[in-house]
């Protein structure tokens, strides 16, 4: 795709100066701009990673040996709880937001995310209530119901102290990024892409992205229920899941299980999406399948709201209902099968491959998918399920598809796009040894616990008696631990490598095909001067054009301020010309406010919780307040 | 570093091992952690491959044809990705970035999606749920007339009732070998999970909801059962000892278990019932024939027969039993059971008394 660019004199300055945010403290604090505010998740989210990492390695010491007793029982709870509440919460969905708002706009050719100062919003509001459940630790209350928090044992009788609080008013305060930016995931990609990018040619990362925004929005509702009623009947003296007052518990778990089996496909959807852009770079070939896997992706998201029972087999459902929820489960795996074999008929079908760090992470993903697949099907047959449910071997399950379906892709994605963000290569040869040490430790972790759930260890126990059957499986799943720490390290050393001494990466380093390469790395602020049309699935692999474009049509430039071009939903025809928000310190203030207000409610002072309520309003009113064109506030 | 090491004591039990009972008084081998002689009460590991039932073998087999199936597909994919990146090693060594893709898709799209991915996932899924289909068939409802037994989760025991035999017991459960129990599941507190892992699948204990399961051992023996949904601290020392027994025994045990105690004849037995008395570990428990009748704690009438205490944590021995009474929560961390402080003698006069309660 060739523009003339001789007409187009000083546009480069042009956009510059209406794109460009100021240097400076205030800059730092307004930017709305989606790169940086990507960038900045993929860092939060990876410090996340790190906490939660920390936080199982310190069990996997105690678990080491038989009577481990470093930690108090109390202490375990509290670090099984935070490892799971912060992978899966504060991790898992957060970096591949990241992902998500770095390359949402740069995949579909737009200049922005379609609400930047809401995507600011998103980011704060995530990173607060990260912080507010890690301050938990030094109140010496942090949550330790497990991140399912069920009850009775969550509610205020049997868990007195702020550890659940801090837990469901976190998770409310999350719930309300998540959401946001989800919402704005959906428009960006209905509403912004490129023209000429009709649903057929879009991107698979697209269809991953849009399926889970789209399932956050159903499902994050059940959680906010769920929460909301904990906190009533914990502060209030409600009595939802109160058995002795009408209530019932297994309410919560629907509740909970409702939002939590889609929740599961929203965390690994996106990292397939991912994976479904690295494959063809590295294989040299378009990907085979495109329209089943945007099929295959779409119907596992919708499938997704129809298992959430089986988390619940043992709990005496009727056995009809619990065929049921067995049936769709194992149907939900139908669709994963069609993208594996999609990737596989991918690699199969290459001339040649290109074995760099990423296309070794998607490989080891690959293998940890089937694992994690096939141990999730034997969970789904019922009988089955009443042997190993709350066993070690879903804790092997379980890490399977979270280590294999995201971590590996995420890996995967900082060696394929961390040189577009930086503009510097990552160290191959290093890059090969953090597979290797990476994938090794994986397996030596995970793999054993399936024998050790086998044999009878339950989930979640502090420690356990000698002799049963399950020593060495746990010390060598301990060796496991350590092996991936070091996996981790490796990688960390890479990326600090890479930013000072990494070779350049120019545009387009893996010869790639979509759009977010053929701008530079890294790219400007307004990530494209000239809006690029979009012919083919593969628009950067398409053949050149014969002779360079004669003239390029207003609606493609748009330099008269912070402009981007709004197109048709289906076929991405030209439609509208959005005029796009300034930098701003509003996002920042409301997501303060927020957190003022969710402290408020945790130390249930109903004075400060008028008052910082006032505030999320005020704030809120400021956002809203009319601005003049161009103008930051 | 004194100071660092002092800020962690509430949340590191720093030296726990070297105030251990089992350091003191029942071992030699200063090293050797209490639980190390647990296993000894069991006939079996708890594991789902070790069976002593019909229910439990048909289970492991379910598990291990699945387990078949499932690597045959991972290998079949690792065959598949081997192959693919085997028969093109030889692919000239152009830049990584040449682009070469302008040419049709050379693989025939719907034989692998849809073969492979869709239509070979549904036969193989087809097959295995027909396999859970079958194994959860061979499910039948206890018969008429089977032994009834109450089970009643605590934080962090377990309450076993017959009720047809007013036997109240705790932390152990007796069935006929070779015979259906219906078990009645009921929580007192939060949800717990009554698991055999050697004799049948879980079914949750849930507050305010009354579950049932039907279980049968096939082969005599000593099984553990453990609690396996997450209860709280002591959640990892909750277990129960399941003793399969012939149907004589069976009845034996039933005869003792619903008798109650015999008012204690010599003065050393006095004493100790008289320390249960006066140092409040009545109102917490009972003993059947005499007046400590409290409910909250498990029931002691015949707490000498059995082999394990504290949730089937420790064993039931007169050092484990003094340490049990005299600092519970070193040996359980958060256990609802408080210290008894009492002097030397008292203690040894109850630990007597409760040893001999057969």
């Amino acid at each position: 795709m060739t523009i003339a660019r001789g007409n187009l004199a000083g546009l480069a300055e042009r956009l510059d100066a209406q794109w460009s945010t100021p240097h400076s403290i205030y800059g730092w604090f307004a930017t709305v701009d989606h790169k940086k505010i990507g960038i900045r998740y993929l860092i939060t989210a990876f410090v996340f990673l790190l906490l939660g990492g920390t936080e199982a390695a310190l069990m996997r010491a105690q678990l080491a040996r038989p009577d481990g007793h470093i930690f108090s029982p109390e202490v375990y709870d509290q670090l099984f709880t935070m490892h799971g509440t912060t992978m899966i919460f504060w991790y898992a969905s957060p970096m591949l937001s990241g992902f998500g708002n770095y390359l949402v706009p740069l995949l579909i050719g737009s200049r922005d995310m379609a609400f930047p100062r809401l995507n600011a919003f998103s980011y704060w509001s995530f990173v607060l209530s990260g912080v507010f459940v890690y301050v938990s630790f030094l109140a010496g209350a942090a949550p330790h119901g497990g991140w399912f928090a069920y009850v009775p044992y969550t509610d205020a009788t049997y868990s007195p102290g702020l550890n659940m609080d801090f837990y469901a008013l976190a998770l409310l305060f999350l719930t309300i990024s998540t959401t946001v930016g989800a919402i704005n995931f959906v428009v960006t990609i209905f509403t912004m892409r490129a023209p000429g990018m009709s649903l057929s040619r879009m991107p698979l990362m697209m269809w991953s992205t849009l399926t889970t925004s789209v399932a956050s929005i159903f499902a994050l509702p059940s959680l906010t229920a769920a929460l909301i009623f904990l906190e009533l009947e914990r502060r209030v003296g409600f009595r939802f899941f109160d058995a002795t007052g009408g209530g019932t518990p297994l309410l919560w778990q629907h509740l909970f299980w409702v939002f939590g089996h889609p929740w599961v496909y929203i965390i690994v959807l996106p990292a397939t999406g991912m994976a479904s852009m690295m494959f063809p770079t590295f294989c040299r070939r378009p990907i085979v399948g495109h329209t089943y896997i945007a099929l295959a992706t779409v119907s596992t998201g919708l499938f997704g709201f129809g298992v959430w029972a089986h988390h619940m087999f043992a709990t005496g459902m009727p056995l009809l209902s619990t065929t049921f929820f067995s049936a769709a489960s194992m149907a939900v795996s139908v669709p994963s099968g069609m993208q594996v074999f999609a990737w596989l008929a991918t690699i199969w079908a290459a001339k040649r491959h290109v074995y760099s760090t990423t296309f070794l992470f998607l490989l080891g993903f690959l293998l940890l998918f089937v694992i994690g697949g096939v141990s999730g099907v034997m969970t789904a047959s019922v009988p089955y399920d009443w042997q190993v449910t709350d066993t070690y071997f879903v804790v092997a399950h379980l890490h399977y598809v979270l280590v294999g379906i995201n971590l590996f892709p995420v890996i995967a994605a900082f060696y394929y796009w961390l040189p577009k963000m930086t503009g510097r290569l990552l160290n191959e040869r290093l890059g090969r040894w953090n597979f290797w040490v990476m994938f090794l430790g994986a397996n030596l972790t995970f793999f054993p616990m399936h024998f050790a759930g086998v044999r009878g260890m339950p989930r979640r126990i502090y420690t356990y008696p000698a002799g049963m059957g399950w020593d060495w499986l746990n010390m060598l799943e301990t060796i496991g631990a350590a092996v991936f720490v070091v996996g981790i390290l490796l990688f960390i050393i890479n990326v600090i490598w890479s930013l000072r001494a990494g070779a350049p990466a120019g545009d387009n380093p893996w010869g790639a095909s979509s759009l977010e390469w053929s701008t530079t790395s890294p790219p400007p602020e307004y990530n494209f001067d000239v809006i690029p049309v979009v012919r083919s699935r593969e628009p950067l692999w398409d053949a050149p054009s014969p002779s360079p474009e004669a003239s390029i049509p207003d609606y493609r430039v748009l330099d008269t301020g912070r402009r981007t071009l709004g197109t048709t939903v289906l076929d991405g025809q030209p439609q509208e010309v959005l005029r796009m928000p300034g930098d701003s310190l509003w996002p920042l203030a409301i997501a303060l406010a927020l957190a003022a207000m969710f402290t408020a409610v945790l130390l249930a002072s109903v004075v400060a919780i008028v008052i910082t309520g006032i505030l999320v309003l005020a704030c809120a009113g400021g956002w809203l307040w009319p601005q003049p064109e161009g103008a930051a506030s | 570093m004194v100071s660092i090491l002092a800020l962690c004591r509430p949340f590191v039990n720093l030296g726990a091992r070297r105030l251990h009972p089992a350091a003191t008084s029942n071992t030699k081998d200063v090293n050797v952690p209490a639980a190390l002689q647990l296993r000894a009460y069991y006939d079996r590991a708890p594991s789902t491959l070790a069976t002593g039932s019909h229910d439990a073998h048909r289970l492991a087999l379910l598990g291990i044809a699945m387990t078949v199936v499932a690597t045959l597909i991972f290998f079949v994919v690792v065959g598949i990705i081997f192959v693919g990146l085997w028969r093109r090693r030889s692919a000239p060594r152009a830049p990584a970035t040449a682009i070469e893709t302008q040419r049709p898709i050379d693989v025939s799209e719907n034989w692998w999606v849809l073969g492979g991915g869709l239509a070979m996932p549904v036969i193989v899924l087809a097959g295995v749920f027909l396999l859970t289909l079958s194994t959860m068939h061979a499910y039948a409802p206890a018969p008429p007339g089977s032994p009834e037994i109450l089970v009643i989760g605590h934080q962090w025991w377990w309450e076993v009732r017959y009720p047809n035999d007013t036997v109240i017991t705790a932390n152990e459960l007796h069935l006929p070998v070779g015979r259906a129990v219906r078990l009645e599941l009921r929580s007192a507190d939060v949800i717990h999970s009554f698991w055999a892992p050697n004799l049948e699948g879980k079914t949750d204990l849930i507050p305010g909801q009354q579950n049932e399961m039907v279980l049968r051992a096939d082969s005599a023996g000593v099984y553990r059962a453990e609690c396996a949904e997450f209860c709280g601290p002591q959640h990892a020392k909750m277990s129960l000892s399941i003793v399969a027994e012939s149907a004589d025994a069976y009845k034996q045990w039933l005869a003792i278990a619903k008798s109650p105690t015999v008012l204690p004849q010599s003065d050393s037995a006095r004493a100790g019932l008289n320390v249960f008395m006066t140092h409040s570990c009545s109102s917490c428990h009972s003993i059947r024939g005499t007046a400590a009748a409290g409910i909250v704690g498990p029931d002691l009438t015949h707490f000498g027969s059995r082999t394990t205490l504290a949730g089937g944590s420790l064993p039931n021995t007169v050092g484990y039993l003094a340490g049990w009474i005299s600092n519970p929560d070193l040996l359980k961390p958060g256990t609802k059971m408080p210290a008894i402080p009492m002097d030397g003698a008292s203690l040894q006069a109850v630990v007597r008394y409760l040893e001999a309660l057969k």
